[in-house]
């Protein structure tokens, strides 16, 4: 177990070296996890998401610098697709994120989704776990916001940060296609260029025009230049202003309430359909073949799976 | 190295003044391809960033790519520091330009492998496999 006290001592080795087992997934770790997930709770978790290109590492960054000035230490964790011909990645979030080494206040995190359903909420969440547990008071996952998985670790945050950046385009079109909803605060990057008033413009519009929070919050549109560093402390100030309404509208409750039931149900998913991928191949194929023959129906097949995968 | 994945990751910098860049992105891309987890740094990063940045991404190895004539004091400096932070099971590599007799000396003090110009995909991504399977699971 002295793994797990040098995640609560916020031992930089200790946190990284448990955050590899964790996306490991091997059985080794559980109890481990298991341990550091009843040390979690206060940490705030913060999504940032948007198109590729929209800034987000970069404001990743000077967000991290403003809440190290705040007093607080900051935990990111970054994700990126991985190739899905090799499987592999290039996980280039760093480059943008300079200038934070040396502090002990700051832990950056580098993560590949790995195609895998299911794998990529469940390892990134318990980074996140391992980051709370060891003191962190913030911890901002940027991910690009696309896929099953993607949302889900979007939706497993207190904040979601939905970033637009202006020439981009596709943006808004993005946003229509699910993010608007998730949104707690959307921010639009780059307004050192002369186009972003447009993106803010549109926003503002699309925002009047639907989607009410429901909850009380007036999900705020700002505009932040990390080129300039401008708008970063209202961003921040945005941030801890949703995290105080959750806490005085009793909103935290219910949300730690889904973040939990979202990962239940995900873990399980994970689990069955490991374990149907795995050890039960013969009898999947059997199951085919009578499916095929008309003999069962895909329902029954997949009860049969579902018992057969208790027995063990 | 996980047992169950088998992804091997790797840190891949650019320390100092150099500019040049082709070969790392070179390497990254043959790495990616092999279907590791490749974490680039970008360039004009300093050993203390780069060590901290492999100690915080628990890679199984360090690459430094150097063209600048500048790796005798750089890849030394980072040994050191690997040291410093409880750190050298990290593998340290390192590619680019650099004379034969340096290259040697460079082994000698704990440079796991250096490949220099004209290295190929094959050679890297072999390697970096050797290495760390000499290693050992950790
Ligand atoms: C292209 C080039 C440039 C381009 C760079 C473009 C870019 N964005 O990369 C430009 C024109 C900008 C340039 C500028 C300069 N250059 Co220049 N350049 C070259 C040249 C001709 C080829 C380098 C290259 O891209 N090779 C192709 C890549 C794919 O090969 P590679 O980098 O060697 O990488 C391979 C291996 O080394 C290995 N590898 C590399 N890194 C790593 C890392 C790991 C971990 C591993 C495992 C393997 C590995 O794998 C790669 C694939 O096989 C070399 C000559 C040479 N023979 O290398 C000079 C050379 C590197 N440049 C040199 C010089 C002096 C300069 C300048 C200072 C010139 C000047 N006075 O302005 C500037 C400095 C720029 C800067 N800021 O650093 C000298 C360096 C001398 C030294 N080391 O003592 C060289 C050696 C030329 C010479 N013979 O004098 N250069
Ligand atoms: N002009 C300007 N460019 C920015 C700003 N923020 C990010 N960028 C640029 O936008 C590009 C993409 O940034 P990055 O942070 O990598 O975006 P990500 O893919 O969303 O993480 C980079 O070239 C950045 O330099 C900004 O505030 N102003
Ligand atoms: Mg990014």
């Amino acid at each position: 177990m002295d793994m797990v006290e040098d995640v609560l001592a916020g031992r930089v080795r200790g946190i990284a070296r448990m955050m590899s087992r964790a996306e490991a997934g091997g059985g080794d770790c559980r109890a481990a996890l298991a341990e550091i997930y009843r040390h979690t709770g206060r940490a705030h978790v913060v999504g940032l998401t948007g198109v590729p290109g929209s800034g987000k590492s970069t404001l990743a960054r000077v967000l991290a610098r403003a809440i190290r000035a705040s007093g607080r230490k900051v935990g990111i964790v970054a994700v990126d697709p991985s190739s899905p011909f090799s499987g592999g990645a290039i996980l280039g979030d760093r480059v943008r994120m300079t200038g934070l080494s040396g502090d002990p206040g700051v832990f950056i995190r580098s993560m590949a989704t790995h195609g895998a359903v299911g794998g990529l909420a469940r390892a990134s969440l318990d980074s996140v776990d391992i980051l709370d547990a060891a003191g962190f008071d913030i911890v901002v996952v940027e991910t690009v916001g696309v896929g099953q998985d993607e949302v889900d670790i979007l939706q497993a945050a207190h904040t979601v940060v939905v970033l637009s950046a202006p020439g981009l385009g596709d943006d808004i079109q993005a946003i229509k296609a699910g993010l608007l909803e998730i949104a707690d605060i959307h921010a639009v990057s780059k307004c050192d260029r002369a186009d972003a008033n447009r993106t803010l413009i549109d926003l503002k519009g699309m925002l009047t025009l639907g989607v009410a929070g429901g909850d009380g919050w007036q999900v705020p549109v700002l505009p932040t230049s990390a080129e300039n560093d401008e708008g970063i402390g209202d961003l921040l100030a945005a941030i801890d202003a949703h995290r105080a309404h959750l806490e005085d509208s009793g909103g935290i409750a219910l949300r730690r309430r889904r973040i939990a039931e979202t990962r239940i149900l995900g873990i399980a998913e994970d689990i069955v359909r490991t374990r149907f991928a795995g050890r039960h191949d013969g009898r999947l194929a059997g199951l085919l073949d009578r499916v095929m023959a008309r003999e069962v129906d895909p329902y029954a097949a997949a009860m049969d799976m579902l018992a057969a995968s208790r027995e063990d | 190295m996980s047992e169950k994945t088998g992804v091997i990751r790797v840190l891949l910098a650019k320390v100092g003044l150099d500019g040049h860049d082709r070969g790392v992105k070179v390497v990254a891309r043959c790495l990616r391809d092999a279907g590791m987890d490749v974490i680039y740094t970008g360039l004009h990063r300093t050993p203390e960033e780069v060590v901290d940045a492999a100690v915080q991404e628990d890679v199984d190895v360090l690459g430094v790519s150097l063209l600048s004539g500048a790796h005798m004091t750089i890849l030394p400096r980072m040994i050191d520091l690997l040291k410093k932070t409880d750190a050298d099971d990290i593998i340290l590599m390192a590619g680019g330009v650099m004379p034969d007799e340096d290259v040697a000396a460079l082994k000698k003090l704990g440079v796991g492998e250096v490949l220099l110009q004209d290295a190929p995909p094959e050679t890297i991504v072999g390697t970096v496999r050797r290495l760390v399977a000499e290693r050992g699971p950790r």
